[in-house]
């Protein structure tokens, strides 16, 4: 399956080795107006390069100077190791296809006939379209699943089938390297994944594919690397769990960002926070399972110091904290509370400016709780347990609770927050 | 294979409406001559070469009639002197307007768009009438024909012109260009008009349109002005259809979109001019006749730009023959405004329009 349609796209260079596609150096001005400079960066043969970046990075921009319908101020794009400076627009054709971000065919062409037009590369003024040609058309009609209305308008389609249908275009031009911008953009998740995951087949196919997509955790599922434009440059590029990161994310886009790892894979899952005042307290949460995670992401999100425990290893808020870079005191499952344990979390609460509780919390923390000044408790589905000693509040209001309690004036005695387990 | 069989078939049909409406408006005018009896005369002018003698530098071709039906000798001048000439210009001004109608439409990717929208006709106003108003001595005994069509060409390429910055034409500058342009001309003209005292009624007869008058001579010459343009601009069909697909997926589909608009333009401007020049300003026949043949055979441009082209000749040579047959002559830019502009009204109400 995977040699078949590789040897459709053979190309008399595809033999090098190196990467298939070279940007280097690249800027691009409109006018006096810089878009993007300096750039660079590679695609190795066979995997799919995610280009991400806030509105207006340069993302489009980039992807139009490798398909060269806008010449660069500077920089060079090599295809296979050639530049394709100085190539005609039909021998650029053969080596790179590309799908738009969205076509607005004022003619009624049917389905066919557009993805007929991709074999336009490959014939000259007076050919006629061949068997061959008939045949990569069917193929790439099939390959995106637009062969059942082959005969139907365009203009009749659906967002996401016409979207199909622009890609299916890409693929009868035959190209060993596939541009798409926002493949996904205006797609219901249902039709993103599905497109996503044909570029994925594609690509595993031997396909070398470059990908402007706007949704930066279908970015982190389905690329190799991530590459991310800002501010008119790259910001970072790499494998996506080095590119997504809160601080590279804070730069680029300007904004807050929790970053998670998605469920099932070990994608990185980024999560914007609302912009707001960031909450300047040193907090301890006390307990364990989803209730306790979700007290550990807000407050992290909202800005507080958070540290976390006693709590199993291997507890969701144990796995919570891990990723959000949180001290926290973890002992082994089943284990019981060790006073070392104890002692150190007991450490962390008293110099908390509050502690939390959420969700279940074992006997063996009561010490912990007792040691912290001020105490808050998040409300939760079994609120049975909600005892009238301490304010109780809903998930939301938990950073609001927080900073609105007096903040402890800082101790030399403080344990530090450095990373520390006990187990 | 199907395909081409499309064309073809649809080319045949068309040619032969084409051949019936000449037969049929040769024969109306003061004088009924039924078709049938035309038929004949033009059966008569049929010649085959027999034979070819070179006599130092001259080239003599002998001819022989193939046909030799008996027709009254007056019928025979009345379709082959006075009607013919004016019904084959007729076919050749229509034909060359929705050709180039169906150009402009493409790289306007704008159904609303027409052979004048590059300020073809208003150049070619301003030569006309200000040849009108004030006769120049123009060489080749070109005349008013000459002027009209050299105006056309000059208005064409100074909007070609000033849109085109640093080799690209962006169609939108284009469009606005255009429409200042003709602005700009239509006060010239107007200005003209106000100065031309006695000529005022030439001048305003020629821009309203009309094949009053036209010769075999000129039948000829637009012929020649015309077919050649026409054979590139056919070789041009598919990449027309991939412009439509817009100026940036058209060139990364590997077309060299300034250059093939350049030459599309250009084909398109001496194919308007040569029209314009003999017919003067003959209104709706480059917008309509594109739109309703779009309609029938859909958008392709390799069958749509000769289809349209023949619709177009039919259609006018029909136009033409309501224009001269009523009491007193009326141009014929009239018949067309007042038959198309209802008919595109109807169109714009029940089609949706696509953006602009």
């Amino acid at each position: 399956m995977s040699e078949q349609p590789a040897a459709d796209d053979t190309n008399p260079r595809e033999n090098r080795s190196g990467p298939m596609l070279d940007v280097s150096g690249l800027a691009v001005s409109f006018g006096d107006q810089s878009v993007v400079s300096g750039v660079d960066f590679s695609v190795d043969r066979g995997s799919l390069v995610g280009l991400v970046g806030p509105n207006g990075a340069g993302k489009t921009t980039v992807l139009r100077a490798v398909k060269g319908t806008l010449d660069p101020a500077a920089g060079t794009v090599y295809v296979d190791g050639e530049p394709i400076r100085n190539e005609s627009a039909k021998a650029v054709s053969r080596l790179v296809a590309s799908t738009p971000q969205g076509t607005n065919l004022s003619f009624d062409f049917s389905v066919k006939q557009t993805v007929e037009m991709g074999r336009t590369p490959h014939l000259g003024r007076f050919d006629r379209m061949g068997e061959a040609d008939r045949r990569a058309v069917e193929r790439a009609m099939e390959r995106a699943s637009v062969a059942r209305f082959a005969d139907r308008p365009f203009t009749s389609l659906s967002g996401g089938e016409r979207q199909r249908v622009l890609l299916a275009r890409a693929l009868a031009q035959e190209t060993p390297i596939l541009l798409l911008d926002e493949p996904t953009a205006s797609l219901d998740i249902n039709h993103a994944v599905r497109t996503l995951e044909l570029v994925r087949a594609l690509v595993g196919d031997g396909k070398t594919a470059v990908a402007a997509i706007h949704d930066l955790n279908l970015a982190a599922r389905y690329c190799d690397e991530l590459v991310l434009l800002a501010g008119g440059g790259v910001r970072a590029a790499g494998r996506p769990v080095d590119v997504l990161t809160s601080d590279t994310l804070r730069d680029a886009f300007n904004a807050e960002t929790l970053v998670t790892t998605q469920p099932g894979t070990d994608a990185p899952l980024v999560t914007p926070l609302p912009e707001r005042d960031s909450v300047d307290r040193r907090v301890h949460v006390v307990g364990t399972g989803k209730p306790a995670a979700a007290a550990v992401s807000t407050l992290v999100g909202a800005g507080c110091r958070v540290s976390v425990g006693v709590v199993p290893s291997g507890d969701t808020a144990a796995e919570r904290a891990a990723d959000l870079d949180c001290e926290r005191v973890t002992v082994p499952a089943f284990a019981g509370i060790d006073d070392a344990a104890r002692q150190h979390a007991v450490d962390l609460a008293a110099a908390a400016d509050a502690v939390v509780r959420a969700g279940e919390i074992g006997d063996g923390n009561s010490p912990v709780v007792e040691a912290g000044g001020a105490c808050i408790a998040v409300e939760t589905d079994e609120s049975a347990y909600t005892s009238t000693a301490h304010d109780t509040v809903p998930l939301t209001a938990l950073p609001a609770a927080v900073a609105s309690l007096p903040p402890v004036p800082e101790q030399d005695a403080t344990p530090s927050l450095n990373q520390s387990t006990t187990d | 294979m199907r395909f081409a069989g499309r064309t073809v078939g649809w080319s045949a049909g068309l040619v032969a409406v084409l051949c019936a409406v000449v037969t049929t408006s040769a024969g109306i005018g003061p004088v009924w001559i039924p078709p049938g009896i035309v038929g004949k005369v033009l059966l008569n002018a049929v010649v085959v070469p027999t034979g070819i003698s070179v006599s130092g530098p001259a080239v003599d071709v002998t001819t022989a009639h193939v046909f030799s039906y008996a027709v009254s000798d007056l019928q025979t001048q009345i379709v082959m002197q006075v009607r013919l000439p004016r019904i084959l210009l007729g076919a050749v001004v229509g034909f060359s307007l929705a050709a180039a109608g169906t150009i402009m439409q493409g790289i306007f990717r704008n159904p609303m768009a027409d052979p004048s929208i590059i300020g073809v006709s208003s150049g070619a106003a301003v030569g006309a009438v200000g040849f009108i108003v004030a006769p120049v001595v123009i060489p080749f005994g070109l005349g008013l024909r000459g002027a009209a069509f050299v105006g056309a060409l000059v208005a064409a390429f100074g909007v070609y012109l000033i849109a085109t910055r640093n080799g690209r034409t962006p169609v939108a500058t284009l469009l606005l260009a255009g429409v200042a342009i003709q602005t700009f001309l239509g006060a010239v003209v107007s200005f003209l008009l106000l100065h031309s005292g006695e000529s005022i009624r030439r001048a305003l007869f020629w821009l309203m349109g009309h094949l009053k008058g036209a010769s075999w001579p000129e039948v000829t010459s637009s012929v020649v002005l015309v077919a050649v343009p026409f054979v590139v601009l056919l070789a041009y069909a598919r990449d027309l259809n991939v412009m439509l697909l817009g100026e940036e997926d058209a060139q990364s589909l590997g077309i060299e979109v300034e250059r093939t608009k350049r030459v599309l333009l250009a084909l398109s401007a001496v194919i308007t001019a040569a029209g314009v020049a003999v017919a003067g300003i003959v209104g709706f026949v480059g917008l309509i006749v594109p739109h309703v043949m779009r309609l029938l055979v859909g958008p392709d441009h390799r069958i749509l730009l000769p289809t349209a082209a023949l619709a177009g000749a039919s259609f006018l040579v029909a136009t033409d023959t309501l224009a001269r047959s009523g009491s007193a002559e009326v141009p014929v830019g009239i018949v067309t405004a007042v038959l198309g502009a209802p008919f595109f009204l109807y169109l714009l109400r029940k089609r949706e329009v696509h953006e602009l």
